[in-house]
C-alpha cells in the first residue's frame, strides 16, 4: 500500500512535469501546454480512475474494435494520443512514447513495458 | 443510380472536401466522407457482406493506379527497405495488399491484367489453419488479421491459394493511426475497414481507378452497384474449385 502510494505521488507530480524531460531524436523538445489535455479538466474518466485503469479500458476496446468494428467508442488509444501528444516550438507532435512524454514518462519509472508503440503511431493521426 | 451520376456525386463530394481542407490548413486533405458519416457504434452484422467486381477487361496494361492508392492509404509506402537488403528480394518480399497480375493466353496471345489480393472468402483457409484465432473473418464478410494476436508463424500464407498475404520482417518507423504496423505480423487487403467503419463506402483502389474497372459493395442488398452487376454481367471466382465462396469476383477473366 506504501509503495502504491508513493507511485501514486510521483504519477501526480509526473502529470504537473511532464515536458522537464529531456526531447528526442524524432522532433524538438515538447512545450508544456500545447497537448489538448492540458487545457482540459479531466480525462474520459476521473483521473484516479484513469491512472489506474486505464489499459483495462483499452485493453477490451481493441477487441471491440477489431472484431466488431466499433470505432465511435469512449475508450481508444488514439484518443489517448490525440490528447496528450505535445508539440514541439514548431507545432510538430512528439511521439507519447518519447523519453519524458506522457506514456513513456510514467512506464519507464514503474518499468512496465510499453508495447503499443511498436505498432500503433505515437503521434495524432492524420485527419 | 447510374455510374456516372455516383461519378458526379463523389467528384462532388471530393471538390466540397478539397475546399474545406484549404481553408482548415493548407496540405491537409479530408476524405470525401457521406453527410451522415459517423464512427460506428454498433458491432458490424451478418446483414452486409461486403464484395467487389473486377472488369478485367477494363483493367489497363501498365497502369498500377489502384495499388498505388492502397499503399498510401494503407501506409505501405512507409515501410522502408531493411538496410543492406537485397532489392530484388526486397521487390518479392514488400508488404503490398494488391499484386498486379498479367495473364496470357498462349494460344491468343492475349493479355489480361488484374488486381489479385485477399479474396474475402466465406470458408477461408487462412483462418482455418490460424493456430491462434489472429486470422478470423468479421461478422460483414471481411477477413482480417487481429495483430494482438498473430504470432506471426505464417501458416496462413502457405495456406491462401491467392498469395494475398504479407509478412512484416522488420521495424516500421512511421504508420499510420489506423492502420497499425509492426515486426512479425501478417496483413493483408482489408477493403479499406476504416472507412467503412467510419461511414464511408467506398475503397482507395475503387477510387483510384480510372478505368472504372471496381466495383464495390454489399452483396447481400440486391440493389447496391455490385449485386447489380453481378447479376447483369458473367462473372467467375478464381480457383472456384475450391469452394470458397470469395466476395472478390471478376468478369472477362
Amino acid at each position: 500500500m506504501i509503495r502504491n502510494r508513493s507511485i501514486m505521488l510521483f504519477l501526480a507530480g509526473a502529470m504537473l512535469g511532464l515536458a522537464i524531460g529531456p526531447g528526442n531524436a524524432f522532433a524538438g523538445e515538447a512545450v508544456e501546454g500545447t497537448a489538448k489535455a492540458d487545457k482540459l479538466e479531466q480525462c474520459v474518466e476521473p483521473t484516479p480512475v484513469m491512472r489506474r485503469n486505464h489499459f483495462e479500458f483499452i485493453k477490451h476496446q481493441r477487441d471491440l474494435t477489431v472484431h466488431q468494428g466499433i470505432r465511435g467508442s469512449k475508450h481508444s488509444l488514439a484518443g489517448c494520443i490525440d490528447c496528450h501528444a505535445r508539440k514541439d516550438a514548431s507545432g510538430k507532435a512528439v511521439p507519447v512514447n518519447a523519453q519524458g512524454q506522457f506514456c513513456a514518462g510514467c512506464h519507464e519509472y514503474v518499468a512496465a513495458s510499453l508495447d503499443c508503440f511498436s505498432c500503433h503511431s505515437a503521434v495524432p493521426g492524420e485527419k | 443510380m447510374s455510374r456516372t451520376e455516383q461519378q458526379g456525386r463523389r467528384v462532388f463530394l471530393k471538390k466540397t472536401a478539397t475546399a474545406a481542407a484549404v481553408a482548415i490548413a493548407p496540405g491537409v486533405m479530408l476524405h470525401a466522407l457521406p453527410a451522415a458519416a459517423a464512427p460506428r457504434v454498433e458491432a458490424v452484422s451478418g446483414k452486409i457482406r461486403w464484395g467487389m467486381l473486377i472488369d478485367a477487361s477494363k483493367c489497363a496494361d501498365g497502369c498500377s493506379d489502384c495499388v498505388t492508392a492502397c499503399d498510401k492509404e494503407n501506409g505501405l509506402d512507409l515501410v522502408d527497405m531493411p538496410a543492406g537488403a537485397e532489392e530484388a528480394l526486397w521487390e518479392r518480399q514488400r508488404p503490398r495488399w494488391i499484386r498486379q497480375v498479367k495473364l496470357k493466353d498462349n494460344l491468343s496471345g492475349k493479355i489480361t491484367n488484374l488486381p489479385m489480393m485477399c479474396q474475402h472468402c466465406e470458408k477461408p483457409p487462412c483462418v482455418d489453419v490460424c493456430p491462434t484465432g489472429a486470422s478470423f473473418r468479421r461478422a460483414d464478410g471481411i477477413v482480417m488479421v487481429d495483430r494482438h494476436i498473430c504470432i506471426g508463424c505464417r501458416y496462413c500464407m502457405m495456406a491462401c491459394p491467392y498469395k494475398a498475404r504479407s509478412f512484416i520482417h522488420a521495424e516500421v518507423a512511421e504508420k499510420l493511426t489506423h492502420t497499425p504496423r509492426g515486426k512479425g505480423c501478417v496483413e493483408s487487403c482489408n477493403l479499406c475497414v476504416h472507412r467503412l467503419d467510419n461511414g464511408e463506402s467506398t475503397t482507395a483502389c475503387q477510387d483510384a481507378c480510372k478505368h472504372q474497372a471496381i466495383v464495390f459493395g454489399d452483396l447481400n442488398d440486391p440493389e447496391s452497384a455490385v449485386s447489380r452487376a453481378l447479376k447483369k454481367y458473367p462473372s467467375v471466382q478464381i480457383r472456384a474449385d475450391l469452394k470458397l465462396n470469395t466476395g472478390i469476383r471478376y468478369s472477362n477473366v
